[in-house]
């Protein structure tokens, strides 16, 4: 699903294939994080053990400092693991690559380069056989898709923090990756922003059905995203402290998530464990 | 209109933007709040400049004094009298050939200035009827195969700037050419780091005269039984190699230390080598390469003149070096001309640098 050959036409290139569910996409078993200190190992995650299924959107929750950013970004290979594993689809991971798609806390765009050219730069990337003009309609497809379609040529650094994260999301979705992974992409944002933004990601995510890992400070965010919001201890030795099932509807609306009976069960539950 | 957009650019590209307040005032557009700007951008500039002059005025004068009293007076103990009143008078005439040797005043320099631009004009003019009359001569000599006659008179001091910023060009190109390739791989490879680190504390530090040294010695061995003039070769040679550093150690700061989120990105997209230099680490480092290459600029810029002075190539290094050695009555002012130019054009090639980094730079808010 991930890498689809270039004879086939653009089309193809986007749209998605069904996959069934229940199928483990990403392993994390027995993972550990030492960082060596002059007075010894600091132990960031310990015993650290989650799976996540195919299509399923978990997001992450838990303190500062507890270990759920170095998580994220040993999974997506740009942080050696200790011990343990990280598989996708079975297969450990050796390094970071395009199979694992990250957005990063701050936006990470080339200011030198336009949206469209930032896109580009992960789609030449990944569909190497596909023709020029092909890559460039994944590109605008995806840009259009976070609402930018009038933004193709505007340089980066033209654009505001929330256009450029919007950037960054198109930039992710177009690599057609396995994994997502989400370091908080909404949190250096307004709240109005943060908003249209997890609408944006939403509603491409449902079209999409990317497995997706995101880190969130914000409780609400979590549970409108998720359909599982894993919580993880304070560190150090960090580990899952409680999984919580999110069993709303997909589609979702802002709307009939708040106004659902469920939903303060699960507000009160996340932020029960967070205060103790 | 257009000229007004014109001379706005013109004043913002030389960091003098109080031409354009200075012609507000007169066409009546400034506010009365403004007044306040208008004397600190404007007044103040100018008061300092008139200040500069007069100051100069009164000490070169204080000067000349100096050294007409110490001239009379010897006159008076060697040759007596006469001579001495003879002397005091012939300095009281302004006849140049008795006024005292010492600092110029601002009148004398303008002076020679126009001396120097007149003496351009003749230069040029014999150099034009020259080509004229061996024009036809020229060619015979081609079509027999014999090198052609060239002018062989002295260079005006016009040439002599023209020629200093050949050298001074061929020298930064040389510098780009070294520093920025070369700083990319000491940037990107630890290894090369500290393979050439010691080289570069070592070298970095070493005066333009012994760079110059240096160069003579492998350029003269190297140009072995070739009858050209060697020293153009060696003084650009020199001046690229001392000014060099500042490039070389901006591209290797600047490609180190590449913002660390583009470089996740280019590796959870795993770009290739080739690609991650071009597309990411290479514009992210522009800035601080230019940085680099402005020092350069201006440092190319001031050893030349040592080095010109040295390697007796032509240039403005030894027009003031020959009129220094030359001694004539108007040589200090000349000497005094050939600063200011320096000055002038070292601040216009620092001008144009900023501009063209501006122009390159992503981040605007970057050059300082």
């Amino acid at each position: 699903m991930s890498i689809i050959a270039g004879h086939k036409i653009t089309k193809n290139l986007i749209e998605n294939i069904s996959f069934p569910s229940n199928e483990v996409m990403l392993d994390l078993k027995d993972l550990k994080k030492v960082y060596p200190t002059p007075k010894g190992d600091y132990v960031v995650l310990e015993h650290l053990n989650l799976q996540i299924r195919k299509e399923e959107f978990v997001t992450i929750i838990g303190h500062s400092g507890c270990g759920k950013t170095t998580m994220l970004s040993m999974i997506a290979g740009l942080n050696p693991i200790s011990d343990g594993s990280i598989s996708v689809l079975g297969k450990p991971i050796k390094g970071p690559g395009p199979d694992r798609g990250v957005i990063f806390q701050s936006p990470s765009l080339m200011p030198w380069m336009t949206s469209l050219q930032n896109v580009l730069l992960g789609v030449n990337q990944v569909f190497p056989h596909a023709t020029k003009a092909q890559r460039k309609d994944i590109a605008k497809y995806y840009l259009q898709k976070v609402g930018l379609e009038d933004a193709f040529h505007k340089k980066a650094s033209e654009l505001s923090q929330g256009m450029q994260q919007r950037v960054g999301i198109a930039r992710a979705f177009a690599i057609k990756p396995k994994v997502l992974l989400l370091d908080e992409p909404f949190g250096m944002l307004d709240s109005l922003t943060r908003g249209e933004l997890q609408d944006i990601l939403i509603e491409i995510w449902n079209k999409e059905k990317i497995t997706a890992v995101m880190i969130t400070h914000d409780v609400d965010e979590a549970i409108f995203l998720a359909d599982r919001v894993v919580m993880m201890t304070s560190g150090p030795k960090a580990k899952i402290g409680d999984i919580l099932d999110i069993n709303f509807d997909r589609p979702r609306t802002r709307k009939s998530v708040l106004e659902h009976d469920d939903y303060y069960t699960y507000r009160k539950h996340l932020i029960d464990f967070l205060e103790h | 209109m257009k000229a007004t957009a014109t001379l706005g650019k013109v004043s913002n590209f030389l960091g003098l933007g109080f031409f354009l307040t200075l012609k507000d005032l007169f066409t009546g557009k400034l506010q009365k709040e403004e007044l306040k700007n208008f004397l600190r951008k404007t007044i103040v500039p100018l008061a300092s400049i008139l200040l500069f002059f007069g100051l100069w005025h009164l000490g070169a004068k204080s000067l000349y004094n100096i050294e007409a009293d110490f001239k009379i007076e010897k006159a008076l103990k060697d040759q007596g009298q006469t001579a001495a009143e003879a002397l005091k008078a012939c300095m009281a005439s302004g006849d140049s050939s008795c006024q005292p040797n010492t600092l110029p005043s601002p009148s004398q320099v303008w002076s020679s200035f126009q001396s120097l631009l007149r003496d351009h004009n003749i230069i040029s003019a014999d150099k034009a009827a020259f080509a004229e009359k061996t024009a036809a001569l020229n060619e015979t000599r081609i079509s027999e195969g014999k090198d052609a006659i060239v002018y062989t008179g002295r260079p005006s001091f016009v040439d002599q700037i023209y020629r200093s910023l050949q050298t001074v060009f061929a020298g930064f190109l040389l510098a780009l050419f070294i520093a920025v390739p070369l700083g990319i791989f000491i940037g990107l490879s630890p290894t090369l780091k500290s393979a050439f680190n010691w080289f570069i504390q070592i070298f970095k530090p070493v005066s333009p005269v012994v760079w110059y040294l240096l160069v003579f010695m492998i350029v003269k061995t190297l140009l072995i039984g070739s009858a050209d003039d060697s020293s153009f070769t060696i003084s650009f040679i020199s001046v690229g190699l001392c000014s060099m550093w500042a490039t070389l150690v901006n591209t290797t700061m600047g490609v180190s230390s590449v913002d660390k989120d583009y470089v996740n990105v280019a590796k959870v997209l795993k770009l290739g080598t080739f690609q991650k230099i071009f597309k990411v680490i290479l514009p992210s480092s522009l800035p601080l390469i230019f940085t680099g290459l402005k020092i350069t600029l201006s440092v190319a810029w001031m050893v030349l003149i040592a080095i010109e002075l040295l390697a007796q190539s032509p240039g403005l290094g030894l027009f003031v070096w020959e009129e220094f050695q030359n001694g004539a009555n108007d040589s200090n002012a000349k000497i005094i001309v050939a600063m200011f130019v320096i000055g002038i054009i070292g601040f216009l090639l620092d001008r144009l640098m900023l501009t063209i980094q501006n122009w390159v730079s992503f981040d605007k808010t970057d050059a300082i």
